[in-house]
This record gives structure tokens, sequence and C-alpha cells, in this order.
């Protein structure tokens, strides 16, 4: 049974706690005594009925809103599958805690409202998930019941949200009608949508592959920690500790150190101090070479053929996430990347993207809490990087702000 | 070394021929990415140990994180008095067996230093008066991050902190001013005095550990296990009959074969009725369980509805 990371998104009242409610309580994972405290929360607020938004309501001041103001992780499982579910808040200030949500996501659900089919949200919404390289996407049509259940009613809004699709990379798009607050085509058909033949909501989650989507074909080893005893017994040992990003090392394999370039071969992988033939993507293994070679954190290990680019210059789409300061030309900020910290500095502003027209505005001096932005930095060491694009685990980075040390953008480098 | 054209397409039929990964893989692999970048992102880290099965799973993590080497941390427990003493021995067997520097602080002085109030009456509890040695111990020895146990499924406002979870000097934390955080790419740059709480099983269900600790074998205290106790019987729930609980006139004296589910102080950690006494009946219990870990165990929490989330604010780990 494996893992599957999926994020929900939807505009205020479109129903997606609900939704997540729905899916926990139709596939038996909302226990006892959570019912009763959820039983206890709506009477108190006079819901009168039992209201499954409330299960993933996390902090006071939410509860006090009715509001989701950050990311929540739920867990569930069914028989098939573990599922992360990550709900994202559909409030406009808080597009960054989408992003956030979305670079760890395999899925996205996200929510259109049958009254008002696609809004600016759901064009919002499907930018960030198209941008941050999620593999799938499926559009619930909610609150079918509040049109009547009616077939013309969805084949309109899939029609709309079809063209939308098509101005963005989306790789796989699933459009269901869904009813959260009845439990239509979440977890059971929907005997009042018969119209409807294709997959319910869970079984797309339960049967999409993840494995297909990772990127096997580049091997890209980031070093973490350099792992030396410094015993008697093991004097000489040098283990490189890292987590496998992409593609796939074995014993014997040629391989060089970037960014000094140096070269030489596999001479064991390890896991957990015993030898294993080969690590592939995610794992987190510890590499040794068969020559000793001067390597420390942030250098990258990458197979000898195949090489990611290497350089100091770099364009990328930047969500800004800083609600103090603006990015301009010139600012200077830290770059992490992998494990890799570099000074940068900006050198342009290419153009904003407007993300609810998706047109591109030029002669852009400064970017606020939430722009997207095509940017020009240098680095003060080389980065080896591949495209977000082609490799979401190494075309990904963020950053950091130099005196205030908090996360102020996510990178993804084109 | 060169690929033939042969052996190329070999290995893409291997690759895409290969097996969903097991869950317990990818949970087990990104914890230990977790751990590793606590290694290499700080100058002085330490994992909270609290001879819990939690904190038993991050101190096994770290070994295979770091073998053949050390764990490059000192294991810390904030010790309020009030622990089980078969958690305690635990702790020290294990330490001493991994060879790993264990550093002890108890709630007790920092209460006579300085002079703090304890709570009294029913339900009295340490468990807020501990932030007060945890802070201390952190400033003592100028730790810069600290690995906790802590699981999102536990309760919700964990369910909406960080992995990298950025604390102030005075180790509060600020849910509505979290760090984004990107991918894996954990920030965690800081100013002196500030720290750092990481929690690498952020992701794990309850069960998760459970079935984590049964796979690799790893050994817990024997309160996990069923076995006869005297208790007293409060409100329902079952808590050890120990001279550290204040009595309350309507305390029934019962004696009960219970295990612990979770493990904390003996004033706050109810035990539940059970002959489970192997790892594999502990897990069909907890499958079938209608009741969440933390519901049916924990009394602090039930205080109010944002009882956790106010004492995270406060620094509480």
């Amino acid at each position: 049974m494996d893992l599957l990371r999926f994020i929900t998104a939807g505009s205020v009242d479109d129903g997606k706690s609900t939704l997540i409610g729905r899916l926990l309580y139709d596939t038996k994972n909302i226990l006892a005594d959570q019912m009763e405290a959820i039983e206890r929360a709506s009477k108190t607020r006079n819901a009168g009925e039992i209201d499954l938004a409330l299960l993933t309501d996390g902090l006071r001041s939410e509860r006090e809103q009715g509001i989701t103001i950050d990311v929540a992780y739920k867990y569930f499982q069914t028989p098939n599958r573990k599922f992360i579910s990550i709900d994202a808040p559909g409030h406009i200030q808080y597009t960054r805690n989408m992003v956030t949500g979305a670079s760890n996501a395999d899925l996205a659900i996200i929510l259109v409202d049958a009254r008002h089919g696609v809004v600016e949200q759901t064009r919002r919404h499907s930018l960030i998930a198209s941008m941050l390289g999620i593999p799938h996407v499926i559009v619930a049509v909610n609150k079918m019941d509040l049109v009547g259940n009616s077939e013309d009613a969805f084949l309109e809004i899939a029609k709309s949200y079809t063209e939308l699709a098509e101005k963005l990379s989306i790789k796989d798009l699933t459009i269901i009608p869904v009813s959260a607050l009845n439990g239509d085509n979440i977890v059971e058909r929907s005997e009042a949508m018969s119209w409807y033949t294709g997959e319910t909501l869970l079984s797309v989650l339960e049967n999409v592959n993840v494995l297909k989507d990772q990127n096997q074909e580049d091997g890209r080893f980031a070093v973490q920690y350099v792992i030396r005893p410094q015993t008697d017994e093991l004097h000489d040992y040098r283990g490189y500790a890292g987590r496998v990003q992409s593609g796939t090392f074995k014993k014997g394999d040629a391989i060089k150190v970037l960014p000094s370039e140096r070269e030489s071969k596999i001479a064991k992988i390890e896991f957990g101090g015993n030898e294993i033939p080969q690590a592939s993507v995610l794992e987190s293994v510890t590499i040794l070479l068969e020559d000793d070679i001067d390597i420390s954190r942030g250098d990258m290990i990458v197979t000898v053929d195949n090489s990611p680019i290497v350089s100091q210059d770099i364009e990328a789409l930047v969500c800004w996430m800083d609600d103090k300061k603006t990015l301009k030309p010139g600012n200077k900020y830290v770059l992490q990347h992998g494990t890799a910290r570099s000074r940068c500095s900006i050198r342009g502003i290419e153009y904003q993207i407007d993300i609810n027209s998706y047109e591109k505005l030029d002669e852009v001096e400064a970017l606020k809490l939430n722009d997207v932005a095509r940017i020009v930095l240098r680095t003060a060491q080389p980065i080896a990087y591949d495209p977000y694009q082609k490799n979401r685990a190494n075309g990904a980075a963020i950053l950091i702000d130099e005196t205030s040390n908090v996360t102020v953008g996510a990178c993804m480098i084109e | 070394m060169s690929i033939s054209v042969n052996e190329a397409s070999d290995i893409q039929r291997e690759i895409s021929e290969r097996s969903a990964p097991d869950y317990l893989d990818q949970l087990e692999a990104e914890a230990i990415y977790i751990m590793r970048e606590v290694a290499g992102q700080f100058e002085r880290p330490a994992l909270l140990f609290s001879g819990g099965k939690d904190s038993i799973t991050l101190v096994h993590l770290a070994k295979k994180a770091f073998a053949p080497g050390k764990i490059p941390f000192p294991l810390v427990h904030v010790d309020t008095g009030h622990n089980f003493i078969e958690a305690i021995e635990y702790r020290d067997e294990l330490a001493e067996a991994i060879n790993a520097k264990l550093i002890v602080r108890y709630v007790e002085d920092t209460i006579k230093a300085k002079g703090l109030k304890e709570q009294t009456g029913k339900n009295a509890s340490r468990n807020w008066l501990q932030t007060f040695t945890l802070l201390d111990t952190i400033e003592e020895f100028e730790f810069d991050a600290c690995i906790g146990g802590a699981r999102r499924d536990e309760e919700k406002a964990r369910a909406k902190e960080r992995i990298f979870s950025f604390r102030d000097e005075f180790g509060q934390w600020d849910p509505k001013r979290q760090r984004p955080e990107l991918w894996n790419l954990f920030n965690g740059r800081i100013q002196k005095g500030e720290n750092v709480r990481v929690f690498p099983i952020s992701n794990w269900t309850e069960l998760d550990v459970w079935a984590y600790l049964k796979r690799e074998g790893i050994a817990l205290p024997s309160i996990y296990f069923a076995h006869e106790r005297e208790l007293i019987l409060r409100d329902g729930k079952l808590l050890n009959n120990t001279p550290v609980i204040e009595p309350d006139p309507e305390d029934q004296i019962v004696t009960r074969q219970v295990r612990f589910r979770t493990v904390g102080d003996m004033t706050c950690t109810a035990a539940v009725e059970s002959a489970a006494a192997t790892l594999d009946e502990v897990i069909a219990e907890i499958t079938i369980s209608r009741i969440s870990e933390r519901g049916e165990t924990r009394i602090d929490d039930q205080q109010t509805e944002a009882a956790m989330e106010d004492r995270k604010k406060g620094g509480y780990f």
C-alpha cells in the first residue's frame, strides 16, 4: 500500500471542508470521540445538523471566523491506499498557503460551485496547480443538488473548464459532478445523477498512478550530511547522506560531483548501515565513493552521463510570499535549492502573470504578497538545477530574507 | 562506465515494473531526510526523548539516519517527576545501549529555583510547568533545534504546525506567522536565541507508528502491554494509583488488566482496559478502536477546545 498526497482548493463556501469531512465520514475514518466533539460543536453554534466541515477547522481563530487560515493536514486510509489530505484555504490573502500545500501534492482537487461555475478563484487555483506541476487534477463540481442535479449545468461547466485547462499544462484532468453535503459521487455513486457514468472521487484518488509521475531518468542526489564515525574500526569511513531526488543509483555507477565536476564511481550504497544494491527516487540512503574527494553539504552527486544545468544565472517563476516587503530588482536574498544555499541578487522582473486572466504584465517594478512573476536572478555560487517542469525535485527553490530569515519566495526554475 | 542501449532499456523495464513503494518506507525515508536536515543545518540540535513510543521511534530513525556513525545530538528529557518508572528505566537503558549523551533536567528543580506555583486539586498536572524547564534547558545548552515526536494526526493544533516549527526567543509558536514550508526545502535559518522545533514524524498516524515498531522489531517499555495494575477510577478514566495524583473523594481504587496507549505524565495519562500482550494484539485493538488516541488517554487536552493551541503558543512542544 502506498501514500497519496492531495490538496483541496476552492473558494470560500465552495464546501471544501464539507468535502473532506464527507470523504473521512464515508470511508469510516472518523472516530467516535471526534464525531461526538463535532456534534457538540455543531450544537453550540446552532448549526442544527452535524457539520462535517468542523472536522478540518483547527485553530480557535478559525472556528471563531468560520474560515481556514492555514494549511491543515488530515490522514485517512482505505484498504487500497493511505492518504494525506492537504487543506488549503480559499481566501484571496492566503494564496501563498495554497502554493505551500501544492508543492508537495501528487493530485489537486479543485472545487467549483455548480451554481457559479468557473470563477476567478478557479482560474487562480488551476494556475497554481499547473505552475507547481501537480500531475493530476480533479475538478469537483460541487453542490450539484442545488442545480437540480442537471447534466446540462454540469456539461457547461465542464466545457468552460476544459477551455481554461487548455491554456495551462495540466497533464491528467478528471471532472466529476458531486454533492459533498449529500455524499453524491464522493465515495458512493449518485442515484440522483444516474446520467454520470464516470468514476467517483474516491475511485480516482485510489487509482491514479503516482509512481509514473516521478522522474526516474535523471540521477540526482543532494548531499545533506557527511557521515564520518572516526572510530578505530571505521577510521576511513566517509558516507554521503542524502535522499535520491530523481533517477536511480547503483553500485559501480560513474558519478560526477557538482559544482566541482570531479568524477568517481559508487563503491557502495548503504541504508541504516547495511549495504543495499540500489537506491531509487525518494529513498534516504548513504553513498560511498571509490575515490576520496572533497564533498560537503550542498554538493550534488549526479550520474556522469546525465548532467543538470550548472549556472549562476537563473530564470524562475516566483510566487512572492512576504506581506511586509516587496521584491524589487537589486534586492538580495538567500536562495535555498536542494541542500545548497547561496546568496543571490534579483537582476530583473521579466513580467508578472495576472493569475486570474493569465495575461503577462510588463514593466512591473515590484512584487507584492501573492504576486506571480518571472524573474531573473544571479547566485553567488553556481547552482546545479533542472527545469522545474521536467524535474520537480531539482527545479524547486526558495528565497529567504537575509535579515528576518523568513521564507519569502517560492521559485520554479525554468 | 557507459550503458549499452539494451542495458538501458532493461533498466527502464525494471523501473516501470517496480511495484508501488510501501507507505512505511516512504514515511521512514521522509523522517530520515528531516533528521539529516537538522544535523546539516544546525549547530546544536537535541532530540527530546521521553521514553514514549513516538520518541522511541525517533531514536530508532536517528540511528538509521546516521549509521554506522553515532547519533550526532544528545537525547534530552524534561523529567516532571511524574513519569512512569518503566519509561524512565527504558530511557536510561536505551541511552546507554546506543552510547548516546543523555541530558535530564527536572521540573522539580525549576519549581524550586523560580518559586513556581504548582496546580493543585483534582487533575493537577505539571504539564504546563514543564515548558519552563524545557526553555531553561534550551538556554542552558544553547540548543538551536529540538527534535520532537509530535504527529499531526494527534490533535488539531498540531495538524497545522510546520515540520520545522519556528519559535521566537520565548519559545512561542505563532500559528499566524508560520514560515511557508515548500517542497522538502526546510528553512532552519534563525537568529541567536531563537530555535526551531522539528517534527520528523509529523505525517505519521498512530497506527503507522505501531506498524513501524512492529516491522522494525523495536522493544517498548512494558506499560504499553497488558498487565495488572492498581488504578484510580475517576470520571470514567483509569489513572495510575500514585501519590503524585491528588486524591479526590469520588475516586475509586480498582485493580484492572490494562495497557497504556500513550505514555505521558501519570497525572494526565489514562490507561485502557486491554488483554493485548503483544504488538500484534495492540495493533489489532487500535485498528478496530473507535476512539482517538488523545481522546481516550489524555486528560490535558479535554479541558478546553483550544487547550493544545494555547500551550503551544506559550512554548510547549
